[in-house]
């Protein structure tokens, strides 16, 4: 990765492209969040991909001034593993949805996520489809009426936090849209991670299923509702941090502060080996609803699929030498005839 | 060693099929008895046949796994119709193959194996040694496990182990037969066990009993010997068509200067490409073992957008998982090699047999119009070649291209006579560095000769653009949903593949050029077609032929190829796909001669269709 400083003003990560968004989504924000830390993350824009599947947030690669890929729905982190392994130079910055990844893409998500690709994957989740009007999504909650759902949806949710941890990420965070410093610190986060990252957007469509996080957002509840999870610090939250997560038996819970001894208190700790606990803290919350964490959950340190299979054609090299053709024809055995 | 009342008879060709189950080593047996061949001078032509199950029921007849040669003085095209010699290790092997045994064959049998057990498994009734079926044929029972266990007596191995040996009987056997030295053999078996010397002692000792079986029972004094073939002086090695198109892709992508990406996912007949790529990571070659046969496509068109040339390669069913993102790879016109081993379909169908049925799927299986070139091998050395082709066009073009082989090249061999790695074209491509106009970079300004788009690959400055499958503006390539833009770029599109019929190989006319008759073809069935062709010519009977390499566009001499024919005939291992796409573009009343057995045509098989036709 380039080390040399580069600073852009917000415009020059913008493209000439007219940002076609409905007004009031939540991706308006979360591209100026991005335009914002992209401008002063010190990374050349050409040096910079963004790679997107299908729908809504799918659009962002057209918004960024930065090379991009707007592919095919789902295969976003396959397409990016291709850039990222051809070019271990570049900065590749996956976008997608609760749709395009958890849906479509699952596969691609958890295989991404378990090779540790040196990619960051931003996913949107507004769970619902937004670009084609209004469908229950695997993040929409149980009981969601939806024009496909009529009746409610009978399907359990997926948990995108237990799904990466699951899935052996070496990175997992959480934002929302509208905590801009928040998603700041995150970027800043996965961008210095060695391996894929996986960030999840709460993102509010306000068209389809507007208000879906406001628990954690309106004044009133937010602080009562959001588990902010940093590393080092004692998890408490609420109102003068009357509420905090303990770890009995290896399982996170919410208690009342003032019942607990404060060694209790669980001090977070992103670089545990073990995701057992990250895994836990991600079980607090089965979407938006109630006391949900935000923050990194999980940052550890492992090879990555990038640096790896370059090692091995490194070494090829090394013991073989450089390839050359004339050998290579000849390497099964010839015969002349005159 | 002089051996009394040995005669040897010099033959120009012979054709040996060895058969057993799939355990037994058959395909190695042939490797190497091949091998040897190859490195005495003759020119050959191999058919390996195994099953889809890695190890089926011993001893039954789905079990059965084969291996032809065809080994001869002159130049063959083919593993040969029916063998003169038949190995067959178990009753199963014989009750699958004898009835391609030629007439007064030479038949050996392993006669331990032929116990009433087994011979019930294979569908016997009665002993067929017995019943008078093998009258006509000159039937060797040879005890080979017995002489395996007698020989391998001195060596500390278990019972298994020593049995695993007898295929070296067979081979030790039909090398005395055929005159050929075991020292290839020996030094292979001794560089393959070299960190198991009683293994490879044990293996070599096995193969000297069966070529001493062979100087001992006067049975097999009469030997054969197949001469030198007088091939085009040159260097030769053997080839099968899955290394054959591993190492065009390798030479396309040095001689463009570009690093190989090969993304796949593990499939039959198509895996070995994949083995055959990661070894080679010295030549910068980058192989992506994919989670499912859509990443791998999908990551294969990242690596094109980053500027590698991008393989990926699969089987049938694997091609309809890429279809989507092929599509991508067109509409974003990024160069993108789609490899295609065909076997017997539809869905799972005859995974390890070899059929041409994905003709019409290769040019026509995507959503939306989208053309793309398609080149097709017509031989594992050819495969080379097609590989190389392949790149040529995508890279030149920004299109992706698929590349159609079948298990028939994949799996078989033949002698290839070395190209001079300099005298390989350079491959061109549409790399840019810097703006296109003053005003700015435009990624969809095309070349005014081939109509490609220029390629700015990530890390470039000043080149920062975005493509996606969305409707592109010609020009500046930004989304557009304008009425007249999308007929205008659908066209373009069409016009680049079309224009493409101008740079390539002209179709070329082969035999009787004044006959009434043209047999078309392409893909593998290449030789058998020629060798038809060629003994109809000797017979006297005016015929020619004609093989596309190019499905799409045609030669842009094919019509006037045509024209000079009364009447066309396609042979096709499927139910007329060439056929249909023929008839419609030339508007010729062509006949097919077609089959989907999960075998090849024989060279006989198509000299007397094509005859009986010619004759109507």
């Amino acid at each position: 990765m380039s080390k040399v400083p580069v600073t852009y003003k917000r415009t020059d990560m913008q493209s000439d492209q007219e940002v076609k968004w409905c007004p009031g989504c939540g991706d308006y924000t979360i591209l100026a969040s991005v335009q914002n830390f992209m401008a002063e993350m010190g990374i050349s824009k050409e040096k910079i991909v963004f790679v997107s599947g299908i729908g809504c947030a799918a659009r962002f690669p057209y918004y960024m001034n930065t090379y991009g890929v707007h592919s095919i729905h789902g295969r976003a982190p396959a397409v990016a593993t291709g850039v990222s392994v051809s070019n271990p130079d570049l900065s590749v910055w996956v976008v997608s949805g609760d749709g395009d990844s958890l849906s479509i893409g699952g596969n691609h998500l958890i295989h991404a996520l378990r090779k540790n690709v040196n990619i960051k994957i931003l996913m949107f989740n507004n769970q619902i489809y937004g670009l084609t009007k209004g469908q229950y999504s695997p993040t929409s909650e149980e009981g969601k009426k939806t024009k496909s759902s009529p009746f409610g949806s009978v399907e359990m949710p997926l948990n995108p936090m237990s799904l990466a941890l699951g899935a052996e990420a070496s990175f997992v965070a959480r934002t929302i849209d509208m905590d801009r410093d928040l998603t700041a610190g995150i970027l800043e986060e996965a961008k210095n991670h060695k391996g894929s990252a996986f960030v999840e957007i709460y993102q509010n469509c306000n068209v389809f299923n507007d208000k879906a996080f406001e628990q954690l957002t309106n004044k009133e509840t937010k602080v009562a509702n959001r588990i902010n999870l940093v590393h080092g610090e004692k998890t408490v939250f609420g109102e003068d941090g009357h509420k905090a997560v303990v770890i009995r038996n290896g399982i996170a819970q919410i208690v009342d502060t003032k019942d607990v001894d404060e060694s209790e208190i669980y001090v977070h700790n992103i670089h545990e080996e073990n995701p057992s606990i990250a895994f836990s803290l991600s079980r607090l919350s089965h979407g938006p609803y109630g006391p949900t964490p935000l923050g990194v959950f999980r940052k550890v340190q492992r090879d990555t699929y990038t640096e790896e299979v370059h090692g091995q054609i490194d070494m090829a090299k090394e013991q073989k030498g450089e390839g050359e053709l004339d050998k290579l024809i000849r390497s099964l055995g010839t015969w002349d005839v005159s | 060693m002089e051996i009394e009342n040995k005669t040897v008879e010099t033959i120009p060709a012979i054709t040996i099929r060895f058969a057993g189950d799939s355990g037994d080593g058959m395909q190695l047996v042939g490797t190497r008895f091949t091998d040897t061949s190859a490195l005495f001078g003759n020119d050959l032509a191999t058919l390996p046949a195994f099953p889809a199950e890695i190890r089926a029921p011993q001893g039954t007849i789905a079990g059965v796994s084969s291996f032809q040669v065809q080994i001869a003085d002159f130049d063959i095209l083919t593993p040969g119709d029916n063998p003169d010699v038949l190995v067959a290790m178990n009753p199963a092997a014989l009750k699958a193959h004898l009835h391609d045994l030629a007439p007064n064959g030479m038949l050996i049998l392993n006669e331990d194996a032929f116990e009433e057990k087994n011979i019930t498994k294979a569908g016997y009734k009665v002993d067929p040694r017995e019943s008078g079926e093998l009258d006509g044929y000159r039937v060797f029972q040879v005890p080979m496990e017995k002489l395996t266990k007698e020989a391998l007596e001195e060596f500390d191995l278990p019972g298994r182990a020593v049995l695993r040996s007898k295929n070296m009987i067979a081979l030790g056997l039909i090398s005395w037969t055929f005159n050929r030295p075991l020292e290839d053999t020996e030094n292979w078996i001794n560089d393959k066990f070299s960190k198991l010397p009683d293994i490879a002692k044990a293996n070599i000792k096995a193969l000297k009993t069966g070529y001493n079986f062979g100087i001992t029972v006067e049975a097999f004094h009469h030997t054969y010997v197949v001469e030198k073939a007088s091939l085009p002086p040159g260097e030769y090695t053997n080839i099968n068509g899955n290394i054959g198109l591993s190492w065009g892709l390798i030479a396309a992508a040095k001689k463009a200067d570009l690093d190989l990406f090969y993304g796949s996912y593990p499939i039959t007949p198509a895996s070995d490409i994949l083995h055959e790529l990661s070894k080679h990571k010295n030549f910068n070659v980058i192989t992506f073992q994919a989670e499912d046969e859509i990443a791998a496509a999908a990551a294969s068109v990242g690596a094109s957008f980053t500027g590698k040339l991008a393989v990926t390669g699969t089987s049938g069913p694997g091609l309809a998982l890429k279809s989507e993102t092929i599509s991508l790879a067109l509409s974003a016109e990024l160069p993108l090699v789609i490899v295609n081993v065909q076997r017997g379909g539809p869905s799972t169908g005859l995974p390890t047999k070899p059929e041409q049925s994905d003709l019409m799927f290769a040019l026509y299986g995507r959503h939306g119009e989208s053309p793309l070139p398609v080149v097709a091998a017509k031989s594992p050395s050819h495969a080379f070649y097609a590989a190389y082709e392949a790149s040529r066009l995508a890279l030149k073009y920004m299109t992706p291209v698929i590349l159609l082989s079948d298990n028939y090249v994949a799996t078989g061999s033949e002698p290839w006579n070395l190209p001079d790695i300099e005298e390989l074209n350079k491959l061109d491509t549409n790399i840019i560095t810097k703006l296109n106009t003053e005003d700015g970079f435009l990624p969809f300004l095309r070349n005014i000769d081939t109509f490609a788009r220029p390629w700015a690959l990530p890390g470039t400055p000043g080149l920062e653009y975005r493509v996606g499958g969305l409707e592109k503006e010609e020009g500046t390539g930004n989304v557009s949903y304008d009425a007249a833009n999308h007929q205008y770029m659908t066209d373009m599109r069409a016009w680049k593949i079309s224009n493409i019929a101008n740079d390539i190989d002209k179709l070329e006319i082969h035999g009787d050029e004044s006959a009434d008759t043209l047999v078309l073809g392409w893909g593998s069935t290449y030789g058998g077609i020629t060798q038809a062709v060629n003994r109809l010519n000797e017979k006297g009977v005016k015929v020619a032929s004609a093989h596309f390499v190019h499905l799409n566009p045609f030669p842009d001499n094919t019509l006037e190829v045509i024209s000079k024919f009364k009447q066309v005939i396609i042979p096709e291992l499927n139910t007329g796909q060439l056929l249909k796409l023929v008839r419609e573009a030339f508007l010729v009343d062509a006949r097919g001669i077609n089959k989907v057995s999960g075998e090849t045509f024989t060279a006989q098989e198509l000299t007397d269709k094509i005859e009986e036709i010619i004759n109507e």
